[in-house]
C-alpha cells in the first residue's frame, strides 16, 4: 500500500550488559498505515519501549541495532544522517512519556515549552505556536485552556500534565505519535480522561499512533491492531476485534486468562466476633493538614478488607495510623479487642509482631546489601530468639512456602532476583514475625500481571494455611474482585461505602463507587465508546469526581 | 597575537579538512558524516599539541645545554609518562591472569588510569611498610664525610655522588632514605587521621539522619560554625594553642594534629553521611526495621551503613587526599610533623630555595621537587582510584 508510513523488517536491537551484547529484539516486523493505531502490549523487558523507540530510529544508551531496517515514509532511519533526523524528530515523528512529570522542565511555563518544537523546526512563528497551543489544550478538554499554559508543571495535575503533553506532541502536526505507557501512572477515573483526549485528538489529526502498555483493557480501547510481545519475539499480531476475540497463541491466551482468577465467597462473619484489628473513629494529620476524617472499619481473623481510593484518598496514610508510624490525632486503634498504643516506639515487641507489612516497591523494601535468607532470618531472630540449625530451618521452611527453594536462594541479594521473587520475600520477611495481621499495600500493583496473580494465589493460600487476615489496600478493582471479601472505598479521607464484597459490585452504588467501577476499563474495544455516549465527555474523570 | 589568529584559521581549516577527507575516505561513514565541526577541530588541536610534544623531546636531546636545559622537565615527564602508562598497563595484565575469579574480572573492567593509580597506592604501602629495610640510611641519619646538597643523578660531573643518587640535604642526609621514611609519616598520619575523621562524622552523620529533629539540628548547626572558618587557618591556629599543651603535658605535637585535622575534616564527613543517610532512611526496610522494634545502633550500622559504603569509601579516597596535603601543608609551615622526621612537607620547605636554580642546573632544581612529586603522585593515583570506584557504585557502565 503506498499509504505505509513506517515499516520495519527484521529488526535486531542488542543491549550492552556485563560487558556483552544480548539480544533485545529478535527480528521483529511492523507495519504501521498513515491514520492507524497500534498497540504494542507485552510483560516488563518484551522490549516494547525499546522497540516503540526505534520506530523513530532512536537508540537509549547502551543499546544499538543490530540488524534489520526501519523505514519512515520510505526514509531509511537507521543510514539517514543526524541531520536528517533531527530534522524528522519533533516535527514528523514525536514521543510521549509515561511519566509527564519528569519530562517536564520544571522550571519553564507548560506554553513556552509547547513552542519549542514549532519554532526550532520552522513550522510557525511563537505567538502563533502559542495560540495554537490554546487551541489544542482546548481540545484536549484541559479546564482553563487560555491560562493553563502559563502554568508552570508542578500547578497542574497528573492527569492534566499528560494531556499537555499529549498536546505538545501534536504542535508540528506530526504523522506518527509513539506514546510510551501515558496512563500507567494515573488512577482509573483520570486515565480515563486522559484516554478519550488522546483517542479524539487522534482520530481529528489523522495521526498515526504506535501505544505501548501493559494493560489489555486500555490497548482494546486505543488501537485499530495489536502486537504481542514476548521477551523480544514477536507473538502475534492481528486487528484489535479479532485479537480479544479469538487469541491464536497460548501465550496471549494466557494474557487473557489473567484475570479470571476469583476467590469463591467465605461465610459471614459470625456476629459479634471480635475483629483483629478494628479502627475506631480514626482522624489523622499530617502536619496542621487533615487528611483522614472519622475512619471506622474492621477486620475479621482469615479474611481480607480491600480498601480501594484514588491516589491521596487515605488508603495509606490508615495504614500508617494502623503501624503507628503516623499517631491519629483522635480516636484509636483495637487489636483483639484491646486498644493499641498510637505510636509504634510504646509498643512492646509483640504487639509490633502482630501487625506486619508489605510494600508496594519490593526494591525498596529489601535492602539492597543484605542476602535474602538474612533479610528472613532477622526477625525470625529478633522476636523468638532463634540462632544456628533451628533459625536456619524456620527460614527454609518459611522459603518453601513462599515457593522459593532455600537451596537456590538463600544466599542471593534481592538485586538478583525478579519483581515477583523479590514480592515473595517481601512476604516471607512479613510471615517471619508469625503475625496474624498483615497491611498489603499496593503489594501488586508494580508487577506484571502474570506475575501478580502468582502473587495474589500464594497470598489467599497463605491466608488459607495460618488463617491471617489483611488490609488490602489498593487502586485496581480487579485486584479487589480477586482476593478480596469486605471492600471499603475511600475518598478525600472519609470512608464513602464499605460492606461484603458481593453487595459492593452490586448496585444500588454511592456515587463515587459507581464511577470508580465505571471508570475500569473493560476488554470491550467499544467499552470508552459506549461509555462516553452514555455519560458524556463531561462527566467522566476527575471532573465527575469533583462533583461527588 | 597575529600569530596566535592565524594558527586558529589554519587550524580551523586542517579541520574542515579533516572531515571532508574523512568523509571521502570512509564513504559518508556515520563517524566523520555525523562529526560536527568543534569535534573536528579538536582533532586536529590533539594532533598539533602531540606534534609540538615531539618536537619539544628531539629538542630536549640537543647539545646545546641552553637548549637541552629548556626542555629538561618536559622531556623527564614525556619518560615518566610512558614509563608509568606501561606499568599500570603490565599490572592491569598481571591481576587479569593471578588471582580469584572475581579479581581477574575486576582488572578486566578496570580502566589504565585505575590500575595506574591501585599500583601506586601498593607501592606506596610496601614502601611505608619497610621503610627500615628498604631506606640504605636513617631518616635522621646525618652522613659523615658527605657534603651537604649533593645533586641528584649520581653524576660526578655535575656535582652528583652514585652513593646517594638523589643526592643529600642541606645538612648532608640522605634524600632517598628520607623520601621513603617519609611515605611511612606522611602517609601513616594521615590514613590514621582520615580513619579517625571517618568515624566521628560517620557516626554523628547516621545519627543525625535517623533521629533528626533538634539533635540534627545542633550538630548541623555546630558543623556549620566549624566549616565556616577557613580549615587550613583554623587548623594553624588549634595547632599554635597545642602546641604550648604539648610541651606542658609532654604529650607529643603530632597526637594532637592527628586529634585537630581529623575534627576538622570530620566535618565534611558529617555532611556526606548525613545526607546519604538520609536518603536511605526513607526507604521502606528502614521503615519496616523501624517497625519490627529495632534499636539505634542496627538500624545505623547493620541497615544503613552498608548501603552508605560507596559514596563513604569514595569520600574516604578523596579526603585521605585532603587530609594527606593539609599535613604536608601544615608541616611546610612548620608546624606539622616535627624535625628531625623525615616528612614530605618539610622537605619541600627545606630545600625550596634550589627551585631558583631550573633555568641553569635542573638536575639541582630536581631536589625539592621529588617530595613535592611524591605528594602529587599520590594524590592523582588515589583520585584515579576514586574516580573509578564512583563509577563503578553509581552503575554508570558504558
Amino acid at each position: 500500500m503506498s499509504d505505509l508510513l513506517v515499516k520495519i523488517r527484521g529488526l535486531k536491537l542488542e543491549g550492552r550488559s556485563d560487558e556483552t551484547w544480548n539480544p533485545i529484539i529478535n527480528g521483529v516486523d511492523l507495519d504501521l498505515h498513515k491514520g492507524e493505531v497500534l498497540g504494542l502490549i507485552g510483560e516488563s523487558g518484551a522490549g516494547k519501549s525499546t522497540l516503540g523507540l526505534a520506530a523513530m530510529g532512536f537508540c537509549r544508551d547502551g543499546v544499538r541495532i543490530s540488524e534489520g531496517t526501519v523505514e519512515f515514509d520510505g526514509i531509511d532511519l537507521i543510514k539517514a544522517s543526524a541531520a536528517v533526523k533531527r530534522d524528522l524528530l519533533g516535527k514528523r515523528i514525536a514521543y510521549v512519556a509515561q511519566s509527564a512529570a519528569a519530562s517536564f522542565n520544571p522550571a519553564h511555563q507548560l506554553i513556552e515549552q509547547h513552542v519549542e518544537a514549532p519554532v526550532q523546526h520552522g513550522v510557525r512563528g511563537k505567538s502563533e505556536s502559542a495560540e495554537d497551543g490554546i487551541e489544542l489544550y482546548r481540545k484536549l478538554r484541559l479546564p482553563n485552556p487560555d491560562e493553563i499554559g502559563f502554568r508552570y508543571p508542578h500547578q497542574v495535575s497528573g492527569g492534566q500534565l499528560q494531556r499537555a503533553m499529549t498536546a505538545m506532541a501534536m504542535a508540528c502536526r506530526p504523522d506518527l505519535i509513539i506514546f510510551d505507557e501515558p496512563t500507567t501512572a494515573l488512577d482509573v477515573t483520570t486515565q480515563i480522561e486522559v484516554l478519550a483526549a488522546i483517542r479524539e485528538i487522534v482520530e481529528e489529526f489523522n495521526t498515526a499512533a504506535i501505544y505501548i502498555t501493559h494493560d489489555l483493557a486500555v490497548v482494546a480501547q486505543m488501537a485499530d491492531q495489536i502486537k504481542v510481545l514476548l521477551k523480544g519475539d514477536e507473538v502475534e499480531t492481528s486487528d484489535t476485534r479479532s485479537m480479544l476475540s479469538a487469541p491464536k497463541e497460548d501465550y496471549t491466551k494466557s494474557l487473557w486468562a489473567v484475570r479470571s482468577f476469583e476467590r469463591p465467597l467465605k461465610a459471614p462473619v459470625v456476629a459479634g466476633a471480635t475483629p483483629v484489628v478494628s479502627i475506631r473513629n480514626v482522624d489523622a494529620a499530617y502536619g496542621k493538614v487533615p487528611v483522614l476524617h472519622d475512619v471506622s472499619f474492621d477486620m475479621h481473623e482469615g479474611r481480607t478488607v480491600a480498601v480501594v481510593g484514588e491516589s491521596g484518598s487515605g488508603k495509606s496514610t490508615t495504614a500508617r495510623c494502623i503501624t503507628g508510624l503516623l499517631p491519629p490525632t483522635s480516636g484509636e486503634i483495637l487489636f483483639d479487642g484491646q486498644p493499641l498504643p498510637s505510636d509504634y516506639r510504646k509498643r512492646n515487641k509483640d504487639q509490633l509482631r502482630q501487625a506486619q507489612m508489605i510494600y508496594q516497591m519490593a526494591d525498596t523494601a529489601l535492602n539492597p546489601r543484605v542476602s535474602v535468607g538474612n533479610i528472613i532470618a532477622r526477625p525470625v531472630q529478633f522476636y523468638s530468639g532463634l540462632s544456628g540449625k533451628e533459625l536456619r530451618k524456620r527460614v527454609d521452611h518459611l522459603m518453601d512456602q513462599i515457593e522459593l527453594p532455600a537451596d537456590q536462594y538463600y544466599n542471593r541479594l534481592p538485586s538478583e532476583l525478579s519483581g515477583g521473587q523479590k514480592q515473595r520475600i517481601g512476604i516471607a520477611r512479613a510471615l517471619a514475625a508469625d503475625p496474624k495481621f498483615i497491611i498489603c499495600d499496593e503489594v501488586t500493583s508494580a508487577l506484571d500481571q502474570l506475575v501478580a496473580e502468582g502473587i495474589l494465589r500464594l497470598l489467599a493460600r497463605l491466608q488459607d494455611e495460618l488463617s491471617l487476615s489483611y488490609m488490602f489496600i489498593t487502586h485496581d478493582l480487579a485486584t479487589v474482585r480477586a482476593i478480596a471479601d469486605e471492600v471499603v472505598v475511600m475518598k478525600d479521607g472519609r470512608v464513602v461505602e464499605q460492606g461484603p464484597k458481593q453487595e459492593m459490585f452490586q448496585p444500588p452504588h454511592h456515587p463515587y463507587t459507581d464511577l470508580l467501577l465505571s471508570s475500569v476499563p473493560e476488554m470491550d474495544p467499544d467499552w470508552l465508546s459506549n461509555l462516553l455516549a452514555e455519560r458524556g465527555v463531561d462527566n467522566i474523570g476527575d471532573a465527575a469526581s469533583e462533583k461527588i | 597575537m597575529i600569530w596566535f589568529i592565524f594558527a586558529l584559521i589554519v587550524m580551523a581549516g586542517l579541520a574542515w579538512c579533516l572531515r571532508y577527507a574523512g568523509q571521502l575516505a570512509s564513504g559518508n561513514a556515520p563517524m566523520f558524516r555525523d562529526m560536527s565541526f568543534g569535534v573536528a577541530f579538536g582533532y586536529v588541536l590533539g594532533i598539533v599539541i602531540l606534534v609540538w610534544l615531539a618536537w619539544a623531546y628531539t629538542q630536549a636531546l640537543s647539545d646545546d645545554p641552553a637548549v637541552a636545559n629548556k626542555f629538561f622537565f618536559l622531556k623527564a615527564a614525556i619518560e615518566w609518562f610512558i614509563i608509568f602508562a606501561i606499568a599500570a598497563f603490565a599490572f592491569k595484565m598481571f591481576g587479569q591472569y593471578v588471582g580469584t575469579d572475581g579479581s581477574r574480572k575486576l582488572f578486566r573492567s578496570m580502566p589504565l588510569t585505575a590500575s595506574f593509580g591501585l599500583l601506586t597506592i601498593l607501592v606506596y604501602i610496601i614502601v611505608a611498610i619497610f621503610a627500615g629495610v628498604i631506606a640504605p640510611y636513617g631518616q635522621d641519619e646525618i652522613l659523615q664525610g658527605v657534603a651537604a646538597n649533593v645533586v641528584a643523578g649520581g653524576d660526578p660531573a655535575l656535582g652528583g655522588d652514585p652513593n646517594y643518587p638523589l643526592g643529600t640535604d642541606q645538612i648532608g642526609r640522605d634524600i632517598l632514605s628520607r623520601l621513603i621514611y617519609g611515605a611511612q609519616n606522611t602517609v601513616g598520619i594521615a590514613f590514621v587521621t582520615t580513619l579517625l575523621a571517618f568515624f566521628l562524622g560517620g557516626t554523628f552523620g547516621f545519627l543525625a539522619a535517623v533521629l533528626g529533629g533538634w539533635l540534627d539540628q545542633v550538630l548541623s548547626r555546630m558543623v556549620d560554625v566549624l566549616m565556616a572558618i577557613p580549615s587550613l587557618i583554623f587548623a594553624l591556629l588549634l595547632m599554635t594553642i597545642a602546641s604550648v599543651w604539648a610541651n606542658q603535658w609532654g604529650i607529643p605535637l603530632t597526637y594532637f594534629m592527628i586529634v585537630i585535622i581529623a575534627v576538622i575534616d570530620s566535618t565534611r564527613v558529617y555532611r556526606l553521611a548525613r545526607a546519604v543517610g538520609q536518603n536511605i532512611v526513607v526507604m521502606d526496610y528502614i521503615e519496616a526495621a523501624k517497625l519490627r522494634g529495632e534499636g539505634l545502633v542496627y538500624l545505623m550500622f547493620k541497615e544503613i551503613l552498608p548501603n552508605a559504603t560507596a559514596p563513604l569509601l569514595a569520600e574516604f579516597g578523596l579526603r585521605f587526599c585532603f587530609v594527606f596535603l593539609t599535613i604536608a601543608a601544615l608541616s611546610f609551615l612548620g608546624v606539622g610533623i616535627q624535625p628531625p622526621l623525615a616528612d614530605w612537607g618539610t622537605m619541600v620547605r627545606d630545600l625550596a630555595g634550589f627551585i631558583n636554580y631550573a633555568q641553569f642546573a635542573p638536575s639541582a632544581a630536581v631536589t625539592p621537587l621529588l617530595a613535592a612529586g611524591a605528594i602529587a603522585l599520590l594524590t592523582v593515583a588515589v583520585n584515579f582510584v576514586v574516580d573509578w570506584m564512583l563509577h563503578k557504585s553509581s552503575g554508570l557502565k558504558e
